[in-house]
């Protein structure tokens, strides 16, 4: 059985607001295993970002850990020290976020930038850690990069920049690599280039990927395992082939039915109507009920707690009770199903 | 179908920057292409393609450095100020990004009335409260909306605040630069629909700005793919994608992710050589009926 790195259980994570308290997090648990890229997708408020932001304990002082632990190397990250934490942070677990440009510090040169985690994790000489970050950002493809270690953040191109982090963030070899929604503000080209270099880094350093996006079709490139969040749940999690083609969750569907493809020749983009729940009073049932025109009745008085649906593959829906009426999904996920069941027979034979 | 004449032509349009400088860049470099009255043309390229500097120049945002600019028939491209606000109003934009492209001070009320009172479109507060709810429900708003801040709303209801404010002056063109960018994807597709409704209702015209191919083959008519300041090349959206000739347009459809994890393992992405992207004796020309090439007479042949 492969072996986990970090095992997040019944997390929990409130935040003040003027208007009150929005229950942002709500019971999550979820592992990552040792070499592989989890995905974890959702709309902007699912509370994606701030689970990762939690395992990097980088949270504001308006959110509240209510309950919950973060397993990492037999220590529950959650009670670090901060002096424990920074060792950890930037060196076994490191993160990539969505803009470069802020990510970067404008007035420094990239060298000493890319070096810093190994002068600080490591107490490496200066003129070592020069070298070694010359090295990494050969290695993540800026051309010239020996000539350019003195040259400032504006001085590259957002794609470029975007390695810069990259090489920051994989310089000290980190057990653990948090990618939050990293491709997001680049031009599909670059966005290739980068998701073909953090395969090739995992590939070659072994680490463990985390990583965010709302684009479907990076998910499907990247991923090796998915976990679908909404308003502050996980609502479905599986292998990249359960999540692509046997999906189980009304929202599941919601979201492969929304995404365009290239080959799909309609006039008319599906949608998921309306907007998430506030989560300041979150509902008592299922967070989707409203949005779901698979409802059931009892999906507005009870959570739906995990169905199996195989070995690596669990959801969150009323609709895999026992005593629940068969339902017909959207055609786009009949189509994908279909795939499925074949190929699964195909793999009997 | 037959051809109309275009609502928007434009004509070897150039837009340097720091002309006679070291660091001069020819963001559009000698462009021509026309735009059909109630047809969407998406133009999509990457950043720094010179796309949304070509939309800026339509709506004279920026002084262009040569070339000329139709709307209906009338060359716009040296108009003077004064002038330019008569057809402002016939020509409204849509921006990037919900944030900052409203007033946060400004209610709602307020910021879709702008042009109304700029324009003198109304004569009292009661019209001109008629028009603002109008305008709300036309976007799938409703009237309490009206007394709201920016701040108050998601970034897919401020942009629907935006394509309202862009509609009340009644234009019959708009030049929308990214207004999906900046949302997520569910949320993208009910601004992508919204705006294919309003469109049919008010028999509009768009120039819809891009970098995602896979929203922009939804809402276009026709597709323009631009590169480094120029068209490389132009058809419907269907032949577009179905039969992509010029290399780049082959690279930049083969580099958009599938939600399929088979197909992605597959996934071979076309690679374009880009030290030596242009010829001397190349130029945007029509090689099969409809479909623009930016190539030279000799490759032309070959399509012929």
């Amino acid at each position: 059985m492969a072996q986990k790195v970090l095992d997040v259980k019944d997390l929990s994570i409130d935040f003040d607001t003027l208007n009150g308290t929005v229950k942002a997090i709500r019971d999550v648990s979820f592992h990552l295993d040792k070499g592989e890229t989890l995905a974890l997708v959702g709309e902007s408020g699912s509370g994606k970002s701030i689970t990762v932001r939690t395992i990097m304990r980088l949270l504001a002082d308006n959110e509240t850990i209510t309950n919950g632990t973060i397993d990492f190397e037999g220590k529950d990250i959650l009670k670090e020290s901060k002096k424990e934490m920074d060792k950890i942070r930037g060196g076994k677990i490191a993160m990539i976020s969505q803009d470069p440009m802020t990510s970067l510090d404008p007035t420094m040169n990239i060298g000493n930038q890319v070096a810093e985690p190994l002068r600080v994790h490591e107490g490496m000489s200066k003129h070592k850690a020069l070298e070694q970050a010359a090295e990494v950002l050969e290695e993540v493809g800026i051309p010239n990069a020996r000539e350019r270690m003195r040259d400032y953040p504006h001085q590259f191109s957002g794609g470029q920049r975007q390695r810069i982090v990259i090489a920051m963030a994989i310089i000290d070899n980190p057990d653990v690599l948090i990618a939050d929604e990293p491709t997001t503000a680049l031009d599909v080209t670059v966005q290739a280039q980068i998701i073909k270099l953090l395969k090739d880094l995992k590939d070659k350093i072994g680490t463990s990927i985390i990583f965010i996006t709302h684009d479907l079709g990076v998910v499907a490139n990247i991923a090796d395992r998915v976990a679908v969040m909404y308003a502050g749940k996980i609502v479905e999690y599986g292998t990249v082939d359960d999540i692509f083609y046997n999906p189980q969750h009304p929202y599941t569907w919601g979201l492969l039915d929304s995404m365009p493809t290239l080959s799909m020749n309609s006039d008319r983009l599906n949608t998921i109507p309306g907007t998430p729940p506030n989560l300041i009073n979150p509902p008592k049932g299922d967070a989707f009920y409203a949005r779901n025109k698979y409802a059931l009745k009892i999906d507005h008085e009870k959570q739906p707690p995990f169905f199996k649906v195989s070995d690596t593959h669990y959801a969150a829906t009323w609709l895999l009770d026992k005593r629940a009426p068969k339902v017909t999904p959207p055609e786009s996920i009949q189509k994908r199903q279909a795939e499925f069941k074949k190929r699964g027979e195909a793999d009997h034979d | 179908m037959t051809k109309k004449d275009p609502i928007v032509s434009v004509k070897h349009l150039k837009q340097y920057f720091n002309v006679g400088k070291p660091d001069e860049v020819k963001a559009v470099d000698d462009i021509s292409f026309d735009i059909y009255p109630g047809e969407t043309l998406g133009l999509v390229g990457e950043s720094g393609s010179g796309k949304s500097t070509t939309g800026r120049d339509i709506i004279r945002l920026y002084d262009p450095t040569d070339g000329e600019i139709d709307f209906e028939g009338k060359n716009i491209s040296k108009l003077k100020r004064k002038q330019m606000k008569d057809f402002r109003s016939q020509m409204q934009m849509i921006f990037q990004d919900p944030y900052a492209s409203l007033n946060p001070r400004m209610k709602v009320e307020d910021i879709i009335a702008e042009g109304l009172d700029i324009n003198h479109l109304v004569k009292n507060a009661d019209e001109r409260d008629k028009r603002v709810h109008e305008l709300l429900h036309l976007v799938n708003l409703n009237e309490e909306h009206a007394s709201r801040y920016p701040y108050e709303f998601s970034g897919g209801q401020r942009q629907r605040i935006g394509i309202a404010r862009a509609l009340a002056v009644k234009p019959k063109f708009i030049i929308a630069d990214e207004p999906i960018s900046a949302l997520d994807v569910s949320v993208q597709a009910q601004v992508v629909n919204l705006m294919q409704d309003i469109q049919e209702k008010e028999g509009l015209t768009y120039l819809f700005i891009a970098h995602d191919l896979s929203m922009v083959k939804y809402i276009s008519d026709r597709i323009a793919v631009m590169y480094n300041g120029k068209i490389v090349e132009m058809a419907d959206t269907d032949e577009l994608y179905n039969h992509p000739l010029h290399k780049y347009t082959q690279s930049l459809l083969s580099a958009v992710p599938v939600p399929d994890p088979h197909s992605e393992k597959q996934h071979k992405i076309i690679k374009f050589d880009h030290s030596k992207p242009f010829k001397d004796d190349q130029y945007l020309q029509e090689v099969t009926p409809g479909h623009w090439l930016y190539c030279s007479d000799e490759e032309a042949k070959q399509y012929k």
